[in-house]
């Protein structure tokens, strides 16, 4: 297929290239999409080897009723034109024409119906899983948690790097890396040859997390679990995007898996737990105004930034925290309230999944930016305070 | 010109006997638009209306291409880009395709089945405009605080729970084309079932009626589940409902159900009237009476009842329970059957016949075969577990254009082209009429077909950006993008306007040597007032006989 396509479409694409300027080469993303590809990834699950598998079997046989059917009528335009002198004929009805035509079609779409049922009844089982992860949706990042099965208790988020999305907002000009768009902070980690269960559900409305490679995509839905499952054949990095409308970072929450041996697996819970266990911050711990604001810059950018813009102006209708009452005011409850719960039916959504230490910090820090000068200092011991509220 | 622009009813001899009396009321100049009760008039205020949106709903998809046209944002931010989609696919199919239809259907319907006008004249004139207030709210809302609503044009909860006010305008102006919509469709059934000429009997009826029977009848039934849904989006709102909302025990899945109960339904009443057109226009050409007409009445009868069990195949990928998926995937599959029946009928009818090809066959054999890709994608997508990979990419956006622009839109091409003479009293310019088809035939598929590429390789759709491997098909696509809207700018300064301007050839009653129905009967351009007194027709019911 790749090989027939290659000089046409190469032709057109010199001048695609020579209007758009993207001049500089973007290679294949192993585990992610081929440049200019054409069909579906072959992937390394034996649901996506099938889906592969069945789609062409649909695709011939399309392609061959559709050239089947249209040589008739391309015939009959060629040949039976006035300008040829062809006289009309006068036949406009017949019962056995119609009853065939009617039952061939039939007969065929049974054939299409009946590998895809067996295709779908395997997909749906989502029973014996060896892992079990849940993926929370949030706006825009996504949340894992390992429910059952070895490293069980971890739990992270996912974001798109940072700099990726400034790339974004600048054009995406100059050296794009091949993974632009695709790139995450913590990838999901998984073991190779083991049946993972997927549990997806929502803190704020459906995303849908979609991996190509693995022919899996499940509608994350707020207030509600679904499940789906794969088993990776190999090693590698396989990457998929959020597939279901979120709002407007919706481009920008991609998904990273970085399927390991089950030998590194192991090693990776092992560090994870430690650095989980280090990590751990002791809420009741008294920060100086430096450490919490460098902290909350760190915060801030990962989280806030896409909205509310590194200069705390906001845009459009998302409000500004420069100048804000709600950051300036004195009584460190009310922002704290507003990052714990949301506000404006989630417009702003709800924080709480980030630390105590994390959202004191990035209070602090916004209290203090840009002409925010309120020398006041949030403790990680009122964010606590004020979470069971 | 005539019907169109000109004060009406002057010199149209035969059949008219009563055109004095009836000119001494009719309103002239604004009020003759504005108080007009002529289905004729309502019809061109249709047309033209549908045009309007179609020029603003296109003029939205230009800059979603060009925003497409390179990876990064270069244009709008993605909040925008939101918004620039979800008002591109309201306007297109509230304001665009459906009122097109309509407006055919009020022009064509009496004159096909020999009535002096629609059944409820005052009642059609509010219901077009009604939907002028929808129109504005709609266009008007991308300068209400937060910007136009960007949920998509499914709308899906809990995402509106999150939208500014201009959410409330725009269910607001869905109400009032939903209301105009069941108005117009009353409208259409009461015509269709009481007014046709003695000798009309419905197995009569010309194929283009028959649709909008049906069609309308679809109306009917999904139009107010639509209203449903989004009043109680509406509730979830502002009055502390939760039916979607899951914070407070609410069900977001729940709303896409109502929502695609309605949904599917739509696609076809998006489409039969196409059918419908086609079904004119191919035999009128190929000069041989339409093939299996009663086979071509039951298809589109079964397509119709097929569409109210099939919506849950929108959401394949929300997780319903292995059985669901396989009634829903059976169900959809079937559908190709009465469909595949359809194609079977309209290239019979052209074998063996005398064709030639005016701009109207040529827009109705490109809608056939254009049609018919994106009917076989749809039978691709409808297979559950290939699917999976295919929801929401650009697969689907690839599916739903091949069938709406190169389906709905095609065929109203042609049924312009196809009865303009009848309206206006002039022929187009078949040159330009050609340039139009070619051009649009082209640009089309260039947008279009890389778009199945691109939702092969996993492109997700609704996305300000990309990643690079997708940047070269994207850039094709919107390169065929500007090519296909500026055929129709082309399409309305140097096609329609001409005509409706009276510049051109004078038409004659029947401008197609093989055209067949009472259309034909009355002169070009047809006279304000048609068939004030119900024809004698022969027994074929396509000519009058006194």
């Amino acid at each position: 297929m790749k090989s027939i396509w290659t000089k046409p479409a190469g032709l057109l694409l010199a001048a695609g290239a020579a209007f758009s300027g993207a001049a500089h080469a973007v290679n294949d993303l192993p585990g992610g999409p081929a440049v200019r590809q054409l069909n579906l990834p072959v992937g390394v699950t034996k649901v996506s080897q099938e889906q592969y598998t069945l789609h062409w079997g649909l695709m011939i046989l399309c392609t061959v009723i559709f050239i089947g059917v249209f040589s008739v009528m391309f015939y009959s335009i060629w040949k039976h034109r006035k300008s040829v002198g062809h006289k009309a004929a006068n036949f406009h009805e017949s019962v056995v024409v119609e009853v065939v035509w009617t039952i061939v079609p039939f007969i065929i779409v049974i054939l299409m119906a009946l590998p895809a049922t067996k295709l779908l009844v395997a997909q749906k089982d989502t029973t014996n899983a060896d892992l079990t992860i849940k993926v929370t949706g949030y706006q825009w990042k996504w949340g894992y948690d390992y429910l059952k099965g070895e490293g069980e208790g971890l739990s992270f988020i996912s974001t798109l790097l940072p700099e990726h999305r400034r790339l974004s907002d600048e054009g995406a000009r100059g050296e794009v890396p091949d993974n632009y768009l695709l790139a995450v902070d913590n990838p999901l980690v998984v073991p190779e040859k083991q049946k993972i269960r997927i549990i997806t559900t929502a803190n704020d409305v459906i995303h849908a997390f979609a991996v190509p490679q693995f022919g899996i995509k499940q509608d994350a839905i707020p207030g509600f679990v679904r499940d789906t499952w794969f088993r990776a054949e190999q090693t590698g990095d396989f990457y998929g995007q959020c597939q279901e409308l979120c709002g407007k970072e919706h481009a920008y929450m991609p998904i990273h898996v970085k399927v390991v041996s089950a030998a590194d697996y192991t090693a990776w819970v092992d560090q994870k737990k430690k650095e989980a266990a280090a990590k751990q911050d002791d809420p009741n711990k008294v920060w100086t105004l430096p450490d919490l604001l460098a902290r909350g810059e760190k915060v801030y950018a990962a989280n806030c930034a896409a909205c509310h813009q590194a200069n705390g102006k906001g845009a459009g209708p998302i409000k500004p925290l420069d100048g804000s009452q709600v950051v300036l005011d004195a009584d460190h409850t009310k922002q704290i309230h507003v990052l714990l719960n949301g506000q404006n039916n989630g417009a702003m959504p709800s924080w709480k999944q980030l630390s105590d230490t994390d959202l004191a910090a990035v209070a602090s820090y916004t209290k203090n930016s840009w002409s925010n000068k309120t020398g006041q200092i949030v403790q990680p011991a009122e964010v606590l305070a004020e979470r069971g509220k | 010109m005539s019907a169109v622009l000109d004060p009406h009813g002057h010199a149209a001899p035969g059949g008219h006997a009563h055109d004095d009396h009836h000119d001494h009321h009719a309103p002239t100049g604004w009020r003759r638009w504005v108080f007009a009760t002529n289905h004729k008039d309502i019809g061109t205020l249709y047309l033209l209306f549908s045009f309007t949106m179609l020029m603003i709903g296109g003029l939205l998809a230009m800059l979603i291409r060009a925003e497409l046209f390179q990876p990064g944002l270069q244009l709008v931010n993605p909040e925008l880009f939101n918004q620039f989609t979800t008002m591109h696919g309201l306007i297109m199919v509230f304001g665009a395709i459906m009122p097109a239809f309509v407006g055919f259907a009020n022009w064509m319907i009496p004159l096909q089945i020999g009535a002096s006008d629609m059944a409820f004249a005052r009642m059609n004139n509010f219901s077009f405009w009604l939907m002028i207030p929808a129109a504005i709210m709609l266009v008007a809302s991308f300068f209400m605080p937060g910007g136009a609503p960007a949920a998509g044009w499914t709308l899906y909860a809990p995402l509106t729970l999150q939208m500014g006010p201009s959410m409330d305008a725009g269910i607001f102006a869905m109400h009032i084309l939903g209301a105009s919509s069941i108005m117009g469709s009353i409208n259409i059934i009461v015509t269709i079932l009481n007014m046709r000429a003695p000798g009309m009997t419905l197995m009569k009826m010309p194929m283009f009626c028959w649709t909008w029977l049906i069609t309308a009848y679809l109306l009917i039934a999904v139009m107010p589940v639509l209203a449903g849904a989004i009043t109680m989006t509406l509730t979830d709102r502002h009055l502390g409902t939760h039916f979607f909302n899951p914070a407070g025990g609410g069900d977001p899945v729940m709303y896409q159900h109502i929502f695609w109960f309605f949904g599917h339904p739509e696609v076809y009443i998006m489409i039969l009237p196409a059918f419908g057109i086609v079904s004119q226009v191919v035999p009128a050409f190929a000069r041989k009476k339409l093939f299996g007409y009663a086979s071509m009445v039951y298809a589109t009868a079964s397509i119709a009842i097929l569409s109210f069990i099939v919506w849950a195949h929108h959401m394949f990928t929300t997780g319903m329970p292995v059985t669901g998926q396989l009634f829903f995937m059976y169900a959809t599959m079937l559908i190709a059957v009465p469909t595949a029946v359809k194609i079977f009928n309209w290239i019979a009818t052209m074998w063996q016949g005398s064709m030639t090809f005016e701009t109207p066959m040529l827009f109705a054999v490109g809608f056939i075969f254009v049609f018919t890709m994106g009917g076989f994608t749809g039978l691709i997508l409808a297979v559950a577990p290939v699917d999976i990979q295919l929801q929401d990419t650009y697969y689907v956006v690839a599916h739903f254009h091949y069938v709406l622009v190169a389906g709905s839109l095609y065929a109203m091409f042609a049924g312009v082209y196809y009865w303009m003479p009848k309206w206006t009293g002039v022929m187009y310019n078949e040159w330009r009429g050609k340039v139009h088809f070619w051009w649009s035939l082209i640009s089309f598929n260039v947008t279009f077909f890389p778009m199945h590429f691109l939702g092969l390789a996993g492109m997700p759709r609704r996305y300000a950006d990309y990643p690079m491997q997708f940047a070269d098909f994207n850039a094709i696509a919107s390169i065929g993008g500007f090519a296909f809207g500026l055929a129709q700018v082309y399409f309305f300064l140097f096609i329609v306007l001409p005509c409706m301007r009276g510049k051109g050839e004078p038409a004659p009653q029947k401008p197609w040597e093989a055209a067949e129905g009472l259309e034909w009967e009355v002169p070009s351009p047809a006279p304000f007032h048609t068939f004030e007194n119900p024809p004698r027709l022969d027994a074929t019911a396509t000519k009058v006989i006194g």
